[in-house]
């Protein structure tokens, strides 16, 4: 191959072609452009008039160069030019190929799998055989294979979600002999990864293969004086860039997007960026996970946990504020421990429970009103905690002597008792260790928190099971009950340290971080984890998407703070682990994990992912011929005059760009305004729910024009063009009927979206769930649709069904029918079912079923398919086989047109059945 | 073998041409209802089918001139006297020459189809009137309906092979009136003498100078070559463009020839544009015979 520069060329003997440009320079600046011949009466009147200016009869400079560049450019297109081409030397024995297979490489896996597929390839065809192990993995042994066992292996293997570790436990599981390796690497530096290269160096060649993509890291969020800060690493640090970071979570409605976004600059040759993101709380609480939109990598993903979440509590001391030391203040330790890590509401109960607080704390408070107590009670039912600490008064006072105080958890003794006082014999009591169940069990017990004076509770049943804290002595120092779905804890001392020095200790705080009063400032210890299993509730793969744990197993304290500290691996992948009360997100970039370039040895050739591809550029250079000899046409055309002035080019060049320009897509969707409701008003419209699945939908749409058409044509109901529904944004009143295929993925509706297809089934609306999977549901089992389905319908009030009865008046509102086909026929048909005691009456042919329209109408014939036409009513879809076919399909029309009748009638055909009664009654 | 070629060719001829007849025809006459015919009296007594006035009879005059049933009604005697209607000849010229055939946007007349279309109506409207209309050199001056199926016949079958035309004294009778539609952009001797031979006979009348709008505008750029419409004359330029004000000058300065021209043998002259409806010229030459009379 010749080549020039980084240019080669196929065909380099086609240059020699250019030697001819000058003479075709000539040729064509001796040919002028063409006259145009018109034939006009009033050249008798311009006979004898001279030109004024005598210009040669030569083609314009300019207009050469354009011709001459444009012949060049093809002559050059056509000797094949190639940019960068590979001249690649053959290697010899087995081939090792190397993946990381870690959360950096997710992001362009496929051209990292593609590479090595093409490597495995180029080796098979040299009859090397080759080796592919994914760093990520547990060393396994090692087998050199031939290419073709690997090529179908390779496409499956997918990026783990954390990052390979200890990659020097794979030097003892590298086959015997000498090997060249190709380590497709990630460009992060590992644990272990200079020995392992230094290993495979001893074996053979290694070539490095990494992406100049730099990798982006989101770390945890966390709080600085009242905002959100997110931060993010790079590797390498190159030029400035700024990147954004969104916050998503969970709307009002349940339904998850983005709730904020910020934008993170890195200054040029800086590794880390941080910003801060002001949320209000509502928003902030509400946050499930940090991510850098359009990056599919696990590492950009940072899953939140309880640690951001603040919750809002209320602290309420013992009436009138006392004159006293701030230190002796009932809620002055409370208040420090929680102004850092929770949102503190003011003001007196009646006010606080206005603003629902996630917590109330009652320091010593005693009595409290009736109506109080009551709102309490309701708050408490619906998921409150409320936290009491004795003193005093409580102890003074006869709350919850005889009977138990629904706002406490235990019956109290009279007088609480003095321990370790100047006028007691016993020492001050220290803590017994946590029993297991309790949300404190795992808390190191520090050796100074004594308790001088507790409020004691009386010996019930129930104590044992409430005490969730006890000294050593066994009394009960925190005792708790749950009230619906929320609890009250009782404290047996006080909220300072009058009475115990626990308010002192740093167990008071993680005390109250168990109990979900407070919330974790940064990383958990192991101590705050350990005694719990962490039961995960999702888990990140390597693109960062969020699945269901499934079948995970939860993992010890121990191990998740160890995983918290060095990273997710394959026992503990990445996702949000649930203890007792809190929830712990186990992320793969942690606050403190450092990116750094991979480091190589001495010897390890390092090639880019990109740069070795080569790139024809024939392709380019006869586009730019093609583009010049057209602007040579537009060109001609002026300076013969054909074009009249600048002007009409520059219209044709605006045609022309306007033309090349894409059709836009659709524009935004139409909000639901008045124009909705006229156009679904306006006649009888059939709609069909939009499932976000485009061919789906297309379907609907295209079966209810089918089964509109047949209605037109053989019933009074002249049905309009059907419309697509939203269920989350239209109005579902102005429709009679919805056709609702349930496609796997079927998004489940907001709580919205749920009143308002209650309310449209209530008010008379009839839903036919078409799961469209009758030829496989029929074979036994659950498919993936009538999940959906079963989830979809789970928030509908749909009353009990059954299969439809043979005397239902479906059967008989238009066509006689036996069964209900649609696209398939095995599927049954499930209607409301009808009261249990009906009975067939004398002389009726079927009974008297229900007095109305069946709501839900659920089957999986795919009737839309059997319906569907196109615009000019050809049908689009075959169903069956040949007559037996075309037979089916007009069932289906039946079924339809008996199914709109039904809608639209009720059960007018079953009162049919008295009018010979009625005539009868009235004497005719 | 001339005849099979020659009938051939008559044939089609005669085809399209009855073809384009009536629709000719009907649009001519067409154009013709939108004119209020006036009376064509001459508002004094004389030799006419209109009912004029009585005048109490002179000495002379003959018996059978009184009207009786008039003077029985009195007791002087009356004579009929009808209203003076002499038919008068006007004769047509449309230039047949084959500049006349030059349209100049598709979807506009040509030249020749417009002056045809405007003599053709003008000849309806003045053979309403009772006068006698010929073709200058083709149909001789006589009035009545016949004449003006004549008239269209042999105005659809006038077409010359000469690059412009030169107006035609020919038949025209002598103090009659006359009309010449024509673009008269050929040689302006050559008109001179036509309209001096017009004045020699005492023909009075009006000139129709008919012109493509593409005339007028010279819409023309870069290296081009005219050519007449027979191919007779041609022009190259390289710059179309640069000649559009001078051919104007030109232009402007044959109208003004043309107006002198008429002005001094006292016609009227006029220009019409294709571009513009038929109607407003109809007008124009209706007043100028008009008036003249």
């Amino acid at each position: 191959m010749f080549t020039l520069g980084p240019i080669g060329f196929l065909n380099p003997w086609l240059l020699a072609v250019l030697v001819a440009l000058p003479i075709l320079w000539l040729l064509l600046r001796a040919v002028p452009p063409a006259p145009i011949r018109r034939r006009f009466p009033g050249v008798a009147l311009l006979l004898g008039l001279k030109d004024e200016d005598a210009e040669t009869d030569k083609t314009p400079w300019w207009l050469l160069l354009l011709r001459v560049l444009a012949v060049a450019a093809a002559i050059i297109g056509f000797a094949g030019p190639v940019l960068n081409p590979e001249e690649r030397q053959a290697g010899s024995g087995p081939l090792l190929v190397v993946l990381d297979g870690g959360w950096a490489e997710a992001r362009d896996w496929a051209r990292r799998v593609a590479r090595a597929g093409q490597l495995v390839e180029e080796a098979g065809r040299e009859g090397r055989t080759v080796a592919v192990i994914r760093l990520t993995d547990r060393p396994g042994e090692t087998v050199f294979q031939s290419a073709e066992a690997w090529a179908g292996r390779l496409a499956g293997m997918e990026p783990a979600a954390w990052a390979p570790s200890g990659m020097e436990s794979w030097i003892a599981a590298l086959p015997e002999g000498g090997f060249d390796t190709v380590w497709l690497a990630d460009g992060l530096a590992h644990a272990g990864r200079e020995t392992l290269a230094q290993a495979l160096r001893d074996r053979g060649n290694v070539t490095v293969i990494e992406s100049p993509r730099p990798v982006f890291a989101l770390h945890p969020a966390g709080f600085a004086e009242g905002k959100v800060m997110v931060s993010a690493s790079r590797v390498p640090a190159a030029d400035a860039v700024a990147v954004e970071v969104a916050a998503r979570g969970p709307d009002p409605a349940g339904i998850e997007r983005e709730l904020a976004r910020v934008e993170l600059t890195f200054a040029a040759g800086e590794a880390k960026a941080e910003a801060a993101m002001e949320l209000p709380p509502e928003l902030r609480n509400r946050v499930t996970r940090f991510e850098i939109p359009g990056m599919r990598s696990a590492g950009a993903v940072s899953l939140t946990d309880d640690s951001l979440k603040r919750r809002k509590v209320a602290i309420i001391g013992a009436g009138a504020d006392q004159e006293g030391l701030q230190l002796l203040s009932p809620t002055h330790y409370l208040r420090q421990a929680l102004v850092p890590v929770a949102d503190l509401v003011e003001g007196s109960l009646s006010e606080v429970l206005v603003a629902k607080p996630d917590v109330i704390v009652l320091a010593d408070v005693a009595r409290v009103t009736q109506s109080e107590q009551d709102a309490m009670l309701d708050w408490l039912e619906e998921g409150g905690l409320l936290l009491r600490f004795a003193g005093p008064r409580l102890a003074a006072s006869d709350v919850s002597r005889f009977e138990e105080d629904p706002l406490l958890p235990v019956r109290l003794r009279e007088g609480g008792r003095t321990v370790g006082g100047a006028m007691s014999w016993g020492e001050p009591k220290a803590l017994a260790p946590f029993p297991e169940g309790s949300p404190f069990y795992g808390l190191a017990l520090p050796d100074d928190v004594q308790v001088k004076e507790q409020v004691l509770a009386q010996p019930d049943p129930d104590l044992a099971e409430r005490t969730i804290a006890a000294l050593e002595d066994g009394t009960p120092l925190v005792t708790r009950k749950a009230v619906g779905q929320g609890q009250v804890v009782l404290v047996h001392v006080t909220a300072n340290a009058e009475w115990s020095t626990l308010p002192l200790s740093g167990l008071f705080v993680q005390m109250l971080e168990r109990l979900a009063v407070s919330t974790r400032p940064a990383m958990p210890e192991a101590g705050d984890l350990e005694g719990q299993t962490w039961v995960p509730e999702e888990v990140l793969d390597a693109w960062g998407a969020a699945r269901d744990a499934g079948e995970v197993a939860g993992v010890e304290g121990a191990v998740l703070a160890q995983a918290l500290k060095e990273g997710p691996g394959p026992d503990q992948p990445p996702g949000l682990y649930a203890g007792q009360e809190r929830r712990v997100a186990l992320n793969v970039i942690g606050a403190e994990t450092e990116l750094k370039p991979a480091v190589w040895p001495a010897g390890v050739a390092v090639e880019t992912l990109e740069e070795a591809a080569e790139q024809s550029l024939k392709g380019p250079l006869l586009a730019g011929a093609l583009a010049l000899l057209l602007v040579d046409i537009l060109a001609a055309l002026w300076v013969a005059g054909r074009l009249s002035g600048l002007r009409r080019g520059a219209a044709v060049l605006a045609v022309a760009v306007l033309s090349l320009q894409p059709q836009e897509g659709r524009a935004q969707e139409p909000l639901p305004g008045d124009d909705f409701a006229i156009e679904a008003t306006s006649a009888v419209v059939l709609g069909h729910v939009l499932t976000g699945d485009a061919q789906v939908d297309e379907l609907a749409e295209a079966g209810l024009r089918g089964l509109g058409d047949r209605l037109w044509e053989r019933t009074s109901i002249e049905p309009a063009m059907p419309m697509g529904v939203d269920i989350e944004k239209d109005e579902l009143a102005f429709f009679p009927f919805l056709y609702w295929p349930v496609t796997a993925d079927s998004p489940t509706p907001s709580a919205a979206a749920y009143d308002k297809l209650n309310q449209f089934l209530r008010s008379g609306g009839l839903i036919l769930f078409d799961t469209r999977d009758a030829d496989v549901a029929s074979f036994g089992g659950a498919t993936p649709e009538s999940e959906a389905l079963q989830r979809i319908a789970a928030g509908l009030d749909i009353p009990p069904l059954e299969q439809i009865p043979p005397d239902h008046v479906l059967t008989r509102t238009f066509y006689l029918l036996q069964d209900f086909p649609g696209r398939f026929q095995e599927g049954s048909l499930w209607v409301e079912a009808a009261p249990p005691d009906v009975a067939l009456e004398e002389g009726m042919p079927f009974r008297n079923l229900n007095d109305g329209v069946t709501p839900v109408v659920i089957g999986g014939n795919d009737w839309a398919s059997a319906w569907a036409t196109d615009d000019s009513g050809v049908p689009m879809l075959p169903v069956g086989r040949g007559f037996a076919g075309e037979r089916q399909r007009e069932i289906a029309y039946r079924f339809g047109i008996n199914l709109i009748m039904h809608v639209l009638t009720g059960n007018y055909k079953s009162d049919q059945v008295h009018v010979p009664a009625l005539l009868e009654r009235l004497g005719q | 073998m001339i005849p099979t070629g020659q009938s051939g060719d008559l044939r089609s001829r005669a085809e399209t041409l009855g073809q384009t007849l009536p629709p000719l025809l009907a649009e001519a006459e067409m154009l013709a209802h939108t004119v209020m015919l006036g009376e064509h009296g001459r508002r004094r007594a004389g030799l006419g089918d209109e009912f004029w006035q009585y005048r109490p009879a002179h000495q002379g005059d003959p018996a059978r001139m009184i009207d009786w049933r008039r003077s029985a009604r009195s007791d002087a005697h009356f004579v009929r006297e009808r209203e003076w209607q002499a038919a008068q000849s006007v004769t047509l010229w449309v230039d047949p020459s084959k500049s006349m055939s030059f349209t100049g946007a598709k979807g506009r007349v040509a030249k020749a189809d417009r002056a045809r279309l405007l003599a053709l109506a003008l000849a309806v409207l003045l053979l309403r009137g009772g006068e006698r209309v010929g073709l200058a050199g083709l149909a001789a001056p006589r009035s009545g309906r016949t004449q003006l199926v004549r008239l269209a016949a042999r105005l659809s079958g006038a077409e010359e092979t000469a690059d412009y035309g030169a107006p035609e004294a020919e038949g025209m009778v002598s103090h009659g009136r006359a009309v010449f539609l024509s673009d008269f952009m050929g040689d302006i001797a050559a008109v001179e003498a036509g309209f001096a031979r017009a004045s020699d006979r005492g023909v009075k009348g009006a000139a129709l100078m008919v012109l493509d709008p593409a005339e007028e505008e010279f819409p023309f750029d870069g290296r081009t070559i005219f050519e007449s419409m027979g191919g007779g004359l041609r022009h190259e330029t390289r710059k179309a463009g640069e000649l559009r004000d001078r051919y104007l000058a030109r232009l402007a300065e044959r109208k003004d020839r043309m107006a002198e021209l008429s002005r001094a043998v006292g016609w009227h002259f006029s220009t019409h544009h294709t571009g513009q409806p038929a109607q407003a010229a109809l007008l124009w030459l209706y007043r100028a015979l008009e008036g003249g009379r």
